[in-house]
């Protein structure tokens, strides 16, 4: 399937092409994968290296920063630079490279615990600052690595290891998330539709800005079939909308069905009832975060789940901002260190 | 030493005979809405363009505005000038200039007895009183006796000085830091110049104001003139200082100044991640004003953030700097450690403040030595270095960093609220007589594939083969995993977690070959030795020459390098019989050359969040020496 999107942003204005066409190959390092068997990163890996050899960026200006997780292993099967860091704190560690190396691209690798509970706080504010790094959030629902306590996805009531008679809190939903930090590409796709996966990969890859993807993951032994129930491949069509830039929100089978605005949010509609004309085209590029909102909280059973690119807007990002004050102030004023040592006032001593 | 002349001072006419002095000390203290900083820092900056070596100390409340006058709400600033090189700012005062009861109530002790005393009589109401819990009031029960008193009305004479200007009551009272500061420049004869250039630049756009402050300097000046203040005319003959061109600099300042010109001297991109913390934050407000010099300063979101990106930074092959204080550095531990385990060139400022947790935020200490020593968990070596003057903390930056590149590790560097804070004219360095700091990566930058393993080590300094991302072929993951010696590859071997842990240290016990050996100041071997490390080094060598006078043979060593200790050290301490070791804590370094040496050394220590009074540890000098 091919998202249709705005226009993309030509990659190449700032990071420089390859010289031969690379493949899914050029991306794969030669380190053994350590994931459970069955285990849906197996998939997002692949994904994600057939998504960037589209892009044609050379792996060696590639950089994948993780935090702690199952998830975040993920740099080391990757043939890029990379840094497997510490619980959360990913998006510092790829704010900070990515704003002294913009020839760079810079991708965060993190989980539903890592960004959400240790790491919520960084995650806000790489949004919210629009640092042009790419964040890709498989969200399994649980702490694999930690062996299956609850996670800040966990439904409420969720039996798991640390809640033996179900959780008492209630979980966040990843996207409002990102949508609140005033994120400017927020995306979500999963692990088990190939296709759609490595196009939302690659259309993420191609934003200027910060990009948020929220990747259903499943993690087979601590929370199997977590998403099975609007994933798996016979209920999909039924139980998912994918979301397509201008195009109107359909879903079910022969798209019999649509999405409309009702008093409380939205609503399904008949495709071909009275109400047909109310079905929303889906505007990616809306400024108002508004129906975007009221997307990313449509939940099974409810709702259908939207997939695909939620909202992709364009506005300059903290390094935009940080380097053309640099060449401004470069411009305006003198830099000469020996002036600065100087200060305002010197005296001479005889 | 005192001796009285006739000769007229430069300034102004009167025939008062004028007292010649070596050193005065004085302490302005009020309210902190008074502007005792700003009269403060006027004062230091007529006394540097006079020509004395001077030394100042600010002390302010944490509070940005306690009740007005409140003893909460008490500010104080110290300079100490003289016609010699000095090391401290003093630590009684000669003068103390009190604005209002609390000030007095908060700095009466610490006026040397039969010090001169210069009062606002017009704060002295019965409210005012109350505020700083005076049952009388102390101008008239008498029991101010002992010193000098100057009760200067000077509210209702600065107001009188501005009346025809048309300013608010409130803005005419403004004014009163002006008269005082006037009062005290006749004191002390000092030009007037500096400080009317000064309000021009600063006020010039609102001439009123600018008219309001000359007035009431001018006014203050003139009051200290008609007013025969017996024996209070005093001159402090310039300093013979080294040649050289000179300007006034806090340690805060230095460590900028060192940023940018360790970014020069690598030809490095700077990028400074913090999280505003007092007493760090200027260093982020300094640098931020400075984007000409392409410095990319990035305020957090918090302390990890703020090490996390500056981690990114040094990562991606820029010159990664965060800087903090104590509280900064616990969040930050891990993080650091992370730098630790990748072996990447970070540089993190510890501008230690008085704790524990929020503790004093405005008060200094040397108290984050174990914390940045072994504040992490695992076997987690780095190297921690101090600075020992406000100026010294630019030539300490450039240490950090030559040392960081040298051997791609995180180097601490720790100042205190003590250095970040206090003036001090400083000799400005001539750049290019400072030599330029290698980065050995630019050298790695095209190995061969066949050839690029990330943990091989640099045979003399262990230093690892670290190359930014962005070379072909070169394609590596680091991360905070256990590495593979040579490889880097993750590795669980216990062989070879032994094998790396006695690596991380050693390559950091080698900084040793690469630093100055510690020089003793006084006799080789002997009785005493006093060792010091960091900001009290002007208490100290204040301390140990006042001892000597008084005919004491003791040594002196000052340490700016913590970890590891200079090559040297553990000679050194043998030599002696006893061992003293003065610090603004409780005993840190202490604990360390004990652990590292077996010495039986001493320890002289004060918590106060003040540094460190070089009177009271020259008794403690004394008393070792003679025991
Ligand atoms: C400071 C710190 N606290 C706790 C841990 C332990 N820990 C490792 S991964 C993890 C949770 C990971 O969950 P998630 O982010 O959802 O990743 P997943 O394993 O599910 O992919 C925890 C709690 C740690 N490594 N560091
Ligand atoms: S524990 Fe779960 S998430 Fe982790 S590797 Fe195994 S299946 Fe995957
Ligand atoms: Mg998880």
């Amino acid at each position: 399937m091919v998202l249709q999107t705005p226009p993309l942003e030509p990659v190449e204005s700032i990071i420089p092409l390859a010289d031969e066409d690379l493949t899914r190959k050029d991306y794969a390092s030669d380190v053994d994968t350590r994931w459970c068997p069955g285990c849906g990163d197996y998939s997002i890996l692949a994904q994600m290296q057939r998504g960037l050899s589209n892009l044609n960026v050379a792996p060696e200006k590639m950089v994948f920063v993780s935090g702690i997780g199952c998830s975040s292993r993920f740099p080391y099967y990757m043939n890029t630079y990379g840094m497997h860091s510490i619980h959360g704190r990913a998006p510092t560690i790829a704010s900070g490279l990515k704003l002294s190396r913009p020839d760079l691209m810079v991708f965060v690798i993190t989980g539903d615990g890592d960004a959400l509970s240790i790491g919520g706080n960084h995650l806000l504010h790489v949004l919210r600052r629009n640092v042009d790094v790419k964040i890709f959030l498989f969200n399994n629902r649980i702490y694999g690595l930690t062996k299956g306590q609850y996670s800040p996805t966990s439904e409420l009531g969720k039996v798991t290891k640390s809640s033996p008679v179900g959780t008492t809190e209630r979980p966040l939903n990843p996207l409002s998330v990102a949508l609140a930090s005033e994120a400017t590409f927020v995306a979500r796709s999963f692990d088990t539709d190939p296709q759609h996966l490595t196009a939302t990969i690659e259309r993420a890859a191609r934003h200027h800005g910060a990009a948020f993807v929220e990747i259903l993951q499943n993690c087979n032994i601590f929370n199997d079939r977590a998403f099975a129930d609007y994933t798996d491949r016979n209920v999909r069509d039924e139980r998912l909308l994918y979301l397509e830039h201008g195009q109107p929100m359909l879903f079910g089978e022969n798209k019999n069905k649509g999405l409309a605005v009702s008093a409380t949010g939205l609503r399904v509609v008949d495709a071909g009832g009275p109400d047909a004309g109310l079905i929303l085209t889906h505007d990616a590029t809306r400024p108002a975060p508004d129906v975007h909102q009221l997307l990313a909280r449509c939940a099974y059973p409810e709702m259908p789940v939207p997939m695909g690119v939620i909202r992709q807007v364009t506005t300059p990002t903290y390094g935009d901002y940080l380097d053309s004050q640099i060449e401004v102030q470069k411009f305006k004023n003198r830099h000469d260190v020996t002036q600065l040592l100087r200060g305002r006032s010197t005296w001479q001593v005889e | 030493m005192t001796t009285t002349s006739t000769q007229a001072n430069g300034s102004g006419n009167t025939s008062a005979p004028i007292q010649e002095r070596d050193r005065v000390t004085v302490r302005f203290a009020g309210d902190s809405g008074d502007g005792m900083q700003l009269a403060g820092n006027r004062f230091a900056d007529a006394t540097a363009v006079f020509g004395n070596d001077f030394s100042t100390l600010p002390d302010f409340p944490a509070e940005i505005r306690a009740p007005a006058g409140s003893l909460a709400g008490v500010s104080s600033f110290q300079i100490s000038f003289s016609k010699h090189q000095i090391f401290t700012p003093g630590d009684e005062p000669d003068t103390l200039v009190a604005m209002n009861p609390a000030a007095l109530k908060s700095h009466l002790s610490a006026l040397t007895k039969g010090g001169l005393l210069v009062v606002n009589e017009d704060a002295f109401t019965s409210g005012n009183l109350k505020k700083a819990n005076y049952p009388s009031n102390p101008l008239s029960d008498g029991s101010l006796d002992g010193f000098r008193i100057i009760k200067a009305p000077i509210t209702t004479a600065a107001v009188a000085a501005v009346d025809d200007l048309g300013l608010s009551n409130q803005n005419a009272e403004r004014t009163k830091n002006f008269f005082a500061l006037g009062l005290v420049y006749w004191l002390y004869d000092r030009d007037l110049q500096p400080t009317l250039d000064w309000i021009e630049d600063r006020f010039g756009r609102l001439p009123n104001i600018a008219e309001a402050n000359r007035r009431a300097l001018f006014a203050g000046h003139a009051y200290g003139e008609t007013t025969e203040i017996a024996d209070a005319h005093v001159r402090v003959p310039p300093a013979v200082l080294n040649p050289g061109e000179y300007r006034t600099i806090t340690g805060n300042q230095a460590l900028v100044l060192g940023l940018i010109t360790a970014a020069h001297l690598t030809d490095l991109e700077l990028f400074y991640g913090s999280y505003p913390i007092t007493p760090a934050s200027d260093v982020l407000v300094e640098l931020a004003a400075l984007r000409e010099f392409g410095v990319r300063t990035f305020q957090a979101e918090d302390e990890i953030s703020a090490v996390g990106t500056a981690i990114g930074a040094a990562y991606g092959g820029a010159l990664g700097v965060t800087g903090t204080s104590g509280p900064g550095i616990a969040l930050k531990s891990e993080a650091i450690n992370l730098a630790v385990m990748t072996e990447l060139p970070l540089i993190v400022l510890d501008v230690q403040r008085s704790g524990p947790s929020t503790g004093m935020p405005t008060k200094t200490e040397q108290t984050d030595l174990l914390q940045v020593m072994f504040g992490r968990n695992g076997e987690s070596p780095l190297c921690v270095l101090a600075a020992k003057s406000p100026g010294d903390c630019f030539y300490m930056v450039l240490e950090a960093v030559r040392l960081a590149y040298q051997f791609v590790t995180p180097v601490v560097l720790l100042s205190d609220t003590y250095l970040a804070n206090t003036a001090e004219p400083w000799p400005v360095p001539d750049l290019s007589q400072l030599s330029p700091i290698d980065v050995p990566y630019r050298r790695l930058v095209n190995t061969s594939p066949e050839d690029y393993q990330p943990y091989e080590r640099d045979p003399d300094t262990l230093a690892r083969m670290f190359v930014p991302p962005g070379q072909p072929g070169l394609q590596h993951r680091i991360g905070g995993l256990e590495k593979s010696d040579i490889s880097g590859d993750v590795a669980y071997s216990p062989e070879n977690h032994q094998r790396m842990t006695d690596l991380r240290a050693e390559k950091i016990q080698r900084i040793a070959n690469f630093i100055p050996e510690v020089e003793i100041d006084g006799p080789e071997s002997g009785d005493l030795l006093v060792l010091s490390w960091g900001s009290t080094y002007g208490a100290v060598f204040t301390a140990v020459n006042d001892a000597r006078e008084a005919g004491h043979e003791v040594a002196h060593a000052h340490l700016q390098y913590l970890n590891p200790f200079p090559r040297n050290l553990g000679d050194v301490v043998s030599r002696y019989k006893k061992v003293l070791v003065p610090e603004a804590n409780t005993g840190q370094l202490r604990m360390l050359v004990r652990a590292n040496f077996l010495v039986d050394a001493k320890g002289y220590n004060e918590v106060t969040g003040q540094p460190l009074s070089a009177r009271l540890l020259t008794e403690a000098i004394k008393q070792l020496a003679d025991e």
